[in-house]
């Protein structure tokens, strides 16, 4: 039903990407005509929400200007934000709704797409039930958009089914930290990272991934502090570590639990906050004493005496803080090696004080904001459990309906796709989500959306996913509708809107009300701005653990943010969590959690005995729906390369440049070499961003982590042969493609 | 901005190109950055190094410069040469000591960083130094830098017996003075 009308190319010659990369008017001529105004607000990309002042004449936005008075990043912007301008006045920006022809997409005006759009949903969950139709959302939305989205699917749709992208990003580090602290927030604000004494950072590519925080962990080395990195990869931020520890992939658990090993065999444990402040020590004093640094070193490839020194440094320290990021949390067991982090730091007391503590490094633009106010499958407003009978409660009374009438939990995002697969689900409504480029088996995700009966997408451009799409509301870019994000440290922030939605386009909740109002339920979405969304989900997560209701535009925009907690008007929020040494649970006490060694869901052997790693390039973000549009964020990386080893590629008498096949159990790619010795010679890489044939997400597997569901994306097998020929986008010369 | 420097440390650099992306942003020459990131040796190591003009006190670029068309201001600031005097020799391309200037072709001119002299001269800071992640590239006061970095900074290099001074520091390790790049500065030689 849902195949693709048109030859892909086709498609990609009528909406893109192609690449922008200049300014309305262009370089030379009208682009030096000043700025209106500057408009202050932060960058639509990842975690760091940096503060950017955008450029506006007009209805246009023309440019950039540093925003140096916001507190996290001084005006700091990596060449993502520097460029982010670009994604608006693009030529490839969807400008009306769409509908599904057999010649393709035609424009539609909006009540022909948004009647047409209710009419299906309804006839689909008449036929089939309310489950029948699944949401996906984005963690790039604004807090008010997901949301929103939420009550959408529970209200309007009555749907259990809603998940997000976030589930590609930050379940693991959430799930262990509510299991260790009852909260999924980072305890630390970032000003902690320079006060530390020991900085370990494990499984985050910091320099590309989230560059900002390059300058707080140079920062901490400048006071004196020492840098231990953990990685398959040296990545940017290994040039000024003290001590690199190059772990094999999958293995990071071991790692962790044979410094606590050490830590605990030569009595450098915190016993006093051992005893006052946690529970479960005992079971993961005993778990750990397998992994003496010998055994330990044969699992991970990382030397002993390096284990032993990284343990020391951890433990003497004072002040230590742990960070992590998708290299620990993108496994089938990443919920167990974000708990392994966790342990370490609460057997040696960091918690709760000045440079001391743990982090997860937010991925996503609100990775942080997208999860706590309900289009997470598991989570109503204020992170509150959907099976709590008072989370529930509460909600239903602010939503105007009754407790029961909110459905349980539906299924997690790679699961929806999946009983999309086996026909259970037969409809998907998705916002700002790409999940050919960015879910895992990218065939079988290809294979699930072509047997959708009915497929919606809200988005600003035709991503790949929305070649399959059925109807394309075109919705709005960040800059165009205003709302709060709550950033890596859960600093809530204002995204202030610059200019209207370009031609026929909309702002997302509007598109969101008037569908509601087509599926009868118009009195329960009765917004006229993203203020009135916002001042509803003050109330909703009132009392929950993110709790918003002392946060309004006014206040953020005096403050430079608000971070959460923040339970009154008069209460000034809550940078750094636990200083009175009590956890969110009811006991209070910090938890250790056990953490389990388990395979990889995609072993290595034989036949395929290489580790496939994936994940991401500086100048592109996530599935690059929009950097893959910007002309000189492309010219920085234009195509995905594999990272071998020399020894390695020797091995198979590859050469720097060479074409590689690469074959995992689902698939094979060709991608040309990069031969470096900055890869462990057991492991390739690959960056995620691109599409079709260039997908790493072609190779991976569906493999998910039990709890969050995550799936497995850095630990594959697959094998490595050099390729007869260059694949068949690079034979006619034309590379140069995004 | 008084008491503001220029400090190029690249020990802190993660190859970015923040800095790039944003020169080619600037008002006077837009689209074309004057400055540039390069991997020391990508095949070996991550390590990579931002280049702006240092900014001479005496400026070799200048001196090589057969149509004296290359100017420095009051402030010490080094200028792309003088559209009307330049003859697009790359002279001063060869002969800069740090790699700078860019001759483009399409104009027969001369282009170089200017430490963004139209955002210094209104109190701004220039462009790649406000913008760098890693803060590699830094414009703040003296004092600041001495009291949060570990390293120094030093604007004296020498490159064989040519010992050149600059307005743009290099942070270098603190135990040393000025920047040599030539073994023959680290040799006893007997006085002949």
């Amino acid at each position: 039903m849902a195949k693709a009308p048109l030859p892909v190319e086709t498609l990609i010659e009528r909406y893109g990407p192609h690449l922008n990369y200049a300014p309305p008017g262009g370089w030379r001529d009208e682009s030096r005509h000043p700025a209106d105004r500057l408009v202050k607000t932060h960058c639509c990309f990842c975690g760091q929400q940096c503060g950017i002042q955008l450029k506006v004449r007009g209805d246009q936005v023309i440019g950039f200007e540093p925003w140096e008075e916001f507190p996290f990043n001084k005006g700091m912007l990596c060449p993502k934000g520097v460029k982010r301008y670009l994604q608006a006045n693009h030529p490839d920006r969807l400008l009306d709704p769409l509908l599904r022809t057999e010649n393709g997409f035609r424009v539609a005006t909006w009540d022909e797409a948004l009647d047409f759009t209710a009419h299906r949903l309804r006839e689909i969950q008449g036929r089939h039930g309310k489950d029948a139709v699944a949401i996906y959302g984005g963690a790039s939305l604004t807090t008010e958009k997901s949301y929103l989205l939420g009550k959408f699917a529970r209200v309007a749709l009555g749907t259990r089914h809603i998940d997000y992208n976030g589930r590609l990003c930050m379940v693991s580090a959430g799930t262990a930290y509510k299991l260790a602290f009852g909260v999924d927030r980072s305890p630390i604000p970032w000003s902690d990272i320079p006060n530390a004494q020991v900085l370990l950072i494990a499984g985050s590519n910091v320099a590309e991934c989230s560059p900002i925080t390059t300058d707080y962990v140079w920062r901490c080395r400048d006071n004196g502090g020492k840098l231990i990195v953990i990685d398959p990869r040296m990545t940017p931020i290994t040039r000024n570590a003290d001590l690199y520890l190059p772990v094999r992939p999958g293995m990071d658990v071991v790692l962790l639990m044979s410094l606590l090993h050490v830590i605990l065999r030569d009595g450098l444990e915190d016993r006093e906050f051992i005893a006052k402040y946690t529970s479960g020590f005992e079971p993961i004093a005993e778990s750990v004493k397998q992994y003496d640094p010998k055994r330990a070193a044969e699992l991970t490839g990382v030397p002993p005496d390096s284990i032993e020194k990284a343990a020391h440094w951890f433990g003497e320290a004072d002040r230590a803080i742990a960070l992590h990021a998708r290299g620990i949390e993108h496994q089938s067991k990443g919920v167990e090696n974000c708990s392994a982090i966790i342990n370490l730091c609460l057997a040696t007391g960091n918690l709760g004080r000045e440079g001391a503590g743990c982090a997860m490094i937010t991925g996503q633009g609100n990775g942080q904001g997208g999860r706590e106010h309900g289009q997470k499958c598991d989570q109503l407003p204020g992170q509150r459990q959907i099976d709590d009978p008072e989370a529930r409660a509460h909600v239903a009374k602010v939503w105007g309906i009754l407790p029961e009438e909110i459905p349980q939990a539906g299924l997690s995002a790679q699961e929806i796709m999946n009983a999309i697969h086996a026909g259970e689900i037969k409809a998907l409504l998705s916002m700002c989500f790409n999940p050919l480029v960015s879910l895992p088996n990218a065939d079988f995700t290809r294979q699930a959306l072509e047997k959708l009966e009915f497929f919606g997408v809200v988005d600003f451009f035709l991503s790949e996913t929305a070649h399959h799409a059925d109807v394309v509301l075109a919705g709005s870019l960040q800059e165009e509708d205003e709302g709060v994000t709550a950033s890596v440290e859960g600093r809530v922030i204002h995204i202030q809107k610059a200019v209207d939605p370009p031609g026929n386009a909309r702002v997302d909740w509007e598109i969101y009300c008037d569908l509601a109002r087509r599926l009868g339920k118009e009195k329960f979405f009765p917004y006229k701005s993203s203020r009135d969304i916002f001042g509803e989900l003050r109330e909703a997560s009132r009392g929950g653990h993110a709790d918003y209701y002392g946060i309004t535009y006014e206040k953020i925009d005096r403050q430079m943010g608000v971070f959460w907690p923040c339970p009154s008007l008069d209460h000034p929020g809550t940078p750094r969590l636990f200083e009175d040494l009590k956890s969110l649970h009811r006991d209070g006490k910090f938890r250790f959690v056990p953490t389990p060694y388990r395979e990889s869901g995609d072993p290595v052997n034989e036949e395929f005995p290489v580790y496939l790693t994936t994940g991401r390039v500086v100048s592109q973000y996530l599935s690059g729906t929009q950097t893959r549009r910007i002309g000189a964020l492309v010219d920085q990386y234009p195509e995905p390369r594999v990272e071998i080893h020399p020894r390695l590629a020797q091995e198979h008498g590859i050469k720097d440049g060479d074409w590689v096949s690469i074959t995992s159990r689902r698939a094979e790619i060709i991608l040309r070499a990069m031969v470096v010795r900055t890869i462990r010679p057991d492991t390739v890489f690959i960056p995620y961003h691109w599409a079709g044939t260039k997908s790493a997400n072609k190779l991976t597997h569906r493999t998910l982590d039990p709890r969050s569901k995550i799936p497995e994306f850095k630990v594959s097998a697959c094998r490595i042969r050099k390729a007869p020929n260059p694949p068949e986008w690079a034979q006619d010369g034309n590379v140069k493609t995004s | 901005m008084f008491g503001y420097e220029f400090y190029v440390d690249p020990s802190r650099c993660i190859g970015c190109q923040s800095c790039v992306n944003a020169c080619a942003e600037c008002e006077t020459h837009r689209g074309t950055p004057m400055i540039h990131v390069d991997y020391l040796d990508r095949a070996n190591s991550i390590s990579t190094v931002p280049f702006v003009c240092m900014h001479c006190d005496d400026p070799t670029c200048a001196k090589v410069c057969p149509a004296d068309a290359i100017k420095k201001t009051e402030d010490g600031v080094v200028q792309s040469s003088l559209k009307p005097r330049c003859i697009a020799c790359s002279n001063c391309v060869l002969a800069c000591p740090f790699g700078i200037p860019k001759m483009m072709t399409e104009l027969e001119q001369m282009m170089k960083c200017d430490m963004c002299y139209d955002r210094t001269s209104e109190g701004k800071r220039p462009m790649c130094a406000t913008v760098c992640p890693s803060q590699a590239l830094a414009y703040v006061p003296r004092e600041q830098i001495e009291r949060m970095r570990r390293d120094k900074p030093t604007n004296v290099f020498v490159f064989g017996k040519q010992r050149v001074t600059t307005k743009v520091f290099m942070m270098i390790p603190p135990e040393r003075d000025a920047l040599s790049v030539d073994v023959a500065d680290y040799m006893w030689e007997a006085k002949t």
